[in-house]
């Protein structure tokens, strides 16, 4: 069975002044995402990714269709979905630790507990010395591995992640993407990752789900079969010169839709 | 030299605050040493240092003082008290806001001032008047602007606070409130410095005791130097609340200026 089920999922922005026209989104999207899956959603900008991502999340509500995660409806957000967004949203007047605890503390974790806890994330995502540390004084490459363990020390069922990596540079984008599929080895974890960087794509994903442009659906599916653990010199290889090669043409064609649209 | 927004070091900055202060004495001084002003409009500084020492070695000013602030105190803490929870409830629930918005908009024009002749026939002139005063000239600006700023808190932080877990509950208490506690706070040293005019407009009006009474007093005797002495006092001690909420600030919100 499917851990998560996107079934129909379609949604409509009512217009910004009355009498205006709704504007359509996304249209009915069906997705099925199997056990320890790690799913990119590839789009250009504007094409609707987000969207789903935020409803399968509920923080966002579909106007026709449903999520079901474990053969349950998804109503509102919960601790099961935990959510790395693209803006930083570590809470500022918490130390790392304590942002880390913030899942743990909601649950009623015994304080020690979540200390131990958020020591252990703190190391693996490579954060250890800076566990005392408030957001402000992290760069952004150290505050989204706080935000990544944030969400993985709650051990959500299915990790939700929204261009995670696309405020920072090149290089640290590069190593946070090596330390994100380094735990999603060891860890197993289900996960939905959208972005419209194509390499980024590629490289993380065990299947890339490309969207078209607004109003989004899904136009390809594909299975990534290259071999784990993925070193960055992969990169460079035929194989995913050829897959970068046909995503490439795929998303043209969309932006090209998408720019005339706009 | 001068720059738009450029830094001023650290030395600088006190030097040329300073400078003002020694300036506006040097003006005064040379309007009343030389005759320009007559002393019975306008005290110079001396007979204002003198007749200053006088008021608290032998007039018991610092009883006064006191009275001055403990009803400043009074009234602004009770203020607060009703104020904070009723502005984070509106700031959170938009039905809370809808409810008391429109009225708490409206009594916020009221003017303080102009409620002491009812304040005086229902409470006399003792103690609660004053504190009443400095409640309703208050209690209303504070609750709309700490609706305001609870209202204003980053959406992004309050969506990913649910999506690791929290309710209603925990995102009032782990979110709302601690990201706006600092601009609270600053909401409340702001506010505070209004409650400082509300209480000497009551003391001027009807009273037996504070700085205000004795700046009234001191009209009657023409003794102009208290007067001022009682000015400048009052902007002492707002100096000095201003200084310990600063520091309490810094001291209670270390991670704003980390």
């Amino acid at each position: 069975m499917s851990k998560l089920r996107i079934e129909g999922v379609a949604r409509t922005f009512a217009p910004a002044r009355a009498g205006g026209q709704p504007t359509l989104a996304l249209q009915p999207v069906t997705l099925a995402v199997a056990d320890n899956d790690f799913i990119t959603i590839l789009g250009p900008s504007g094409c609707g990714k987000s969207t789903l991502l935020r409803i399968v999340a509920g923080l966002d509500r579909a106007t026709t269709g449903q999520v079901l995660l474990d053969g349950e409806a998804v109503t509102r957000p919960g601790p099961d979905r935990g959510m790395v967004f693209q803006s930083y949203t570590l809470f500022p007047w918490l130390n790392v630790a304590d942002n880390i605890a913030f899942g743990l503390r909601e649950r009623g974790m015994p304080e020690a507990q979540r200390a131990q806890i958020a020591r252990d994330w703190c190391a693996r995502v490579g954060l250890t010395g800076f566990e005392a540390h408030y957001p402000k004084q992290l760069s952004g490459g150290m505050q989204q591995r706080t935000a990544i363990a944030r969400v993985l020390a709650n051990d959500p069922k299915i990790m939700l992640l929204d261009e995670p990596f696309g405020a920072l540079d090149n290089q640290t984008r590069a190593l946070m993407q090596e330390t994100l599929l380094d735990i999603w080895q060891r860890d197993t974890k289900t996960v939905l990752f959208v972005t419209h960087d194509i390499e980024e794509s590629i490289f993380l994903a065990s299947r890339v789900v490309v969207m078209s442009a607004r109003p989004g659906r899904i136009k390809a599916d594909l299975r990534i079969d290259l071999p784990y653990p993925r070193h960055y010199t992969i990169k460079t290889s035929p194989e995913f010169s050829q897959l970068k090669a046909r995503l490439t043409e795929e998303i043209r064609v969309e932006a090209v839709l998408a720019a005339k649209g706009h | 030299m001068l720059r738009p927004l450029e830094p001023v070091s650290a030395a600088a900055r006190v030097w040329l605050g300073i400078a003002f202060f020694v300036l506006f004495v040097a003006a005064w001084s040379w309007a009343t040493f030389g005759g320009y002003v007559t002393k019975t409009f306008l005290a110079d500084p001396l007979t204002m240092v003198r007749e200053g020492w006088e008021l608290l070695t032998k007039h018991g000013f610092l009883h006064d003082i006191g009275m001055t602030i403990w009803r400043v105190v009074g009234g602004f803490v009770l203020a607060a008290l009703v104020a904070v929870p009723i502005g984070v409830a509106m700031g959170t629930y938009k039905p809370v806001e809808a409810f008391f918005e429109p009225f708490v908009s409206f009594a916020r024009y009221l003017p303080a001032s102009a409620f002491i002749p009812l304040l005086i026939l229902w409470a006399g002139i003792g103690e609660a008047q004053k504190l009443l005063l400095i409640f309703i000239g208050s209690v209303f600006q504070l609750i709309l602007m700490v609706a305001l700023s609870v209202g204003n808190t980053r959406r992004d932080l309050v969506e990913a606070a649910y999506t690791l877990g929290a309710r209603d509950w925990g995102i009032i208490r782990r979110v709302l409130i601690p990201s706006s506690a600092p601009e609270i706070a600053e909401i409340l040293r702001l506010v505070l410095g209004w409650a400082w005019t509300y209480v000497i407009v009551a003391e001027l009006i009807g009273s037996s005791s504070g700085i205000g009474h004795m700046i009234v007093d001191s009209q009657a005797l023409l003794a102009t130097g208290q007067i001022i002495f009682g000015i400048i006092v009052i902007g002492l001690i707002g100096l000095v609340s201003d200084f310990l909420f600063k520091a309490a600030n810094r001291w209670l919100f270390p991670w704003r200026l980390a």
